[in-house]
């Protein structure tokens, strides 16, 4: 059993990589990642809110919202992007709270990206995997960490390499987004070393 | 020399800045600085220990990949005819055909074991792919040095060295040029040019041709330039990809034949000897850094170990031990050339030594969990070149708070 989540955690961090692999997320992934420091505490934000929204949502979708929960002739799932945004949304409010009182700094860094976790597509796409794979709460909840790890993991490297870039020579009309999109394509063929694996 | 140094010194105003050819001064810079030392010197009080530069730098590793050059031409065709010798067929391409007009002319059998044969046949194969590569990354930084108005730098030269090696000798030549092209702009024009880069280059290169054209890149067939249709006896596959099929494939092989690079591969992996002397340049020269290389080993020797206890009913590569890991593939092509790539590496002392370590941890871990990828070795520097600024900016943090706390 334990081995069963041990290789889900990996997959969810490396081999199914949520922004090198899906390109999942990438809004605050391209916007956050200048500096080393924020991109660790936008990572942590994106996996807190991951490690709660994911096994909530996998508990709704399997007692509430799965063609046949509620009873033999009910389907509600089309209620179900609705519900899984409600569920991200009423959290994301709480860390944002939380970071507002106790954090001030990150909370000030982190800026317009912080509230827009909530439209993440990391976080949707975690909670929508566990619905379309059929996890359980507590397989959602291991995915939904090794999702946050790894989501932090490939913004905070994107961050350090764009701090060692903030010294190279990027022609004009490539700077800013542009060279960074391509920073990133090419991470992603560092992260290919990973695909094919089975676990 | 002194008539070409005239004539140099004659035209150099027509390049330099407010001359007829301005636009075209890395042109010039290049040519002069090839043939001559540079005429500029240091106006205000220097500081210089040692008159070390990145010309000086790059030549020494030019210096010493030469034998790993010299041995890729040797067994590229050696290889050819070791299977010729099993009952291979000769291909129908050019580089087969010419081979054998040339044998006709000297009056030689065609699968005569002759060393100096292979080199020619060998050259046959490689030189076209070592052309290819130079005059397509050429070309491109020659024209980015113009646009970007950069001077011409001897990096290119190292990465251009580097890609044929890399390389099957069966490769087309038009992916060559499309590698090299990939490589040289996307891993490195992008961002400015030699020094500025992240990854890279050569690497790049072969990991972007890697993954368009596993066809080409991958399996039994792209590593000996000869026909093996119908034959079962002798598979032409990488010792890597056999001992990953099954687990007698190394018992068979010979150790000693691994290390000295008597086995098919991409052309300059297979010798880990070759390598071995182009590292000891390196180390001696202080051009390589020895702090990456010990940690590629350690890394490699830990990992292996820790696989070996757990082993595997399933897997064949769980048991590989650590020396054989050494001596297949890319290990050691790698882990001297392109581990120790001073730009995409770590950059502080401490950094070079984990980023090592994270190197050979990777590629034990890639050629023995992902059946996909035998060979780990290309992706696993990759994969560290991503993650090295990061070693970095925590050792440089670690180091700020430990000065810090000594203050307070």
């Amino acid at each position: 059993m334990l081995e069963h989540y041990l290789s889900l955690a990996t997959k969810a961090i490396f081999v199914e990589n949520m922004a090198l692999a899906f390109f999942l997320g990438m809004c605050s992934f391209l916007a956050c990642s200048k500096k080393v420091e924020t991109a660790i505490g936008l990572g942590a934000a994106v996996t807190f809110v991951l490690v709660v929204t994911t096994p909530l949502n996998a508990l709704l979708y399997h007692k509430l919202l799965k063609e046949g929960a509620l009873g033999e002739t009910i389907n509600i799932e089309f209620l179900t992007f609705l519900t899984l945004i409600g569920t991200i949304a009423a959290m994301v409010q709480i860390v944002e709270m939380t970071l507002d009182r106790y954090f001030p700094v990150l909370y000030n860094t982190l800026g317009i990206f912080l509230p827009l976790i909530a439209v993440n597509c990391a976080i949707l796409g975690a909670s929508l995997f566990v619905a379309e794979r059929d996890y359980t709460v507590a397989e959602g909840a291991v995915f939904g960490i090794g999702s946050g790890i790894g989501w932090t993991l490939a913004i905070v490297a994107l961050a350090a390499v764009r701090e060692k870039l903030r010294y190279s020579n990027v022609p004009k009309p490539l700077r800013g987004l542009g060279a960074t999109f391509i920073v990133v394509g090419l991470m992603s063929i560092g992260f290919m070393a990973f695909s094919g694996i089975q676990l | 020399m002194k008539f070409l140094l005239d004539k140099h010194k004659k035209v150099a105003p027509l390049f330099e800045r407010g001359g007829k050819f301005e636009k075209f001064f890395p042109i010039f810079e290049a040519h002069d600085t090839l043939l001559f030392t540079p005429g500029e010197v240091t106006k205000t009080s220097s500081h210089v220990r040692d008159g070390i530069d990145l010309k000086r730098l790059m030549i020494t590793v030019v210096v010493a990949l030469v034998p790993c050059i010299l041995f890729a031409l040797y067994n590229t065709g050696y290889q050819i005819h070791y299977a010729y010798l099993h009952g291979a067929l000769p291909l129908d391409d050019w580089q087969t055909n010419l081979y054998l007009w040339i044998v006709g002319a000297l009056g030689q059998s065609s699968d005569s074991m002759n060393p100096v044969l292979h080199v020619i046949h060998g050259a046959l194969y490689y030189m076209p792919i070592f052309i290819a590569a130079f005059a397509s990354g050429g070309v491109i930084e020659l024209f980015s040095a113009i646009v970007r108005k950069h001077e011409i730098n001897e990096g290119f030269l190292v990465t251009g060295m580097l890609i044929p090696l890399t390389l099957p000798p069966t490769i087309p030549l038009w992916q060559v040029v499309l590698g090299v092209a990939f490589g040289v702009i996307f891993a490195k024009e992008v961002f400015g040019g030699t020094g500025m880069n992240f990854l890279n280059p050569a690497l790049t290169s072969r990991a972007f041709l890697f993954f368009a054209y596993p066809a080409y890149m991958s399996g039994d067939n792209p590593w000996i330039a000869a026909n093996f249709q119908g034959i079962d006896s002798f598979s032409g596959a990488t010792l890597l990809a056999q001992a990953a099929a099954s687990a007698g494939a190394l018992a068979d092989a010979s150790w000693w034949n691994a290390f000295a690079g008597f086995i098919p591969g991409s052309m300059g992996e297979t010798s880990t000897l070759a390598c071995l002397l182009g590292a000891v340049l390196l180390i001696i020269t202080r051009v390589g850094s020895w702090r990456t290389m010990a940690g590629v080993v350690l890394g490699t020797v830990a990992v292996t170990v820790l696989f070996n206890a757990i082993g595997s009913e399933t897997n064949p590569m769980f048991d590989v031990p650590f020396y054989w890991h050494m001596v297949l593939g890319g290990w050691a092509l790698g882990t001297v050339f392109m581990a120790t790539d001073p730009v995409s590496s770590a950059f502080t002392d401490l950094g070079k030594f984990y980023y090592g370590l994270g190197i050979g941890v990777m590629v034990v871990l890639i050629r023995v969990v992902n059946p996909a990828y035998p060979e780990g070795m290309m992706l696993a520097i990759l994969f560290m070149n991503m993650f090295a600024p990061l070693i970095d900016h925590f050792i440089v943090q670690a180091n700020i708070k430990r000065r810090m706390s000594g203050y307070a």
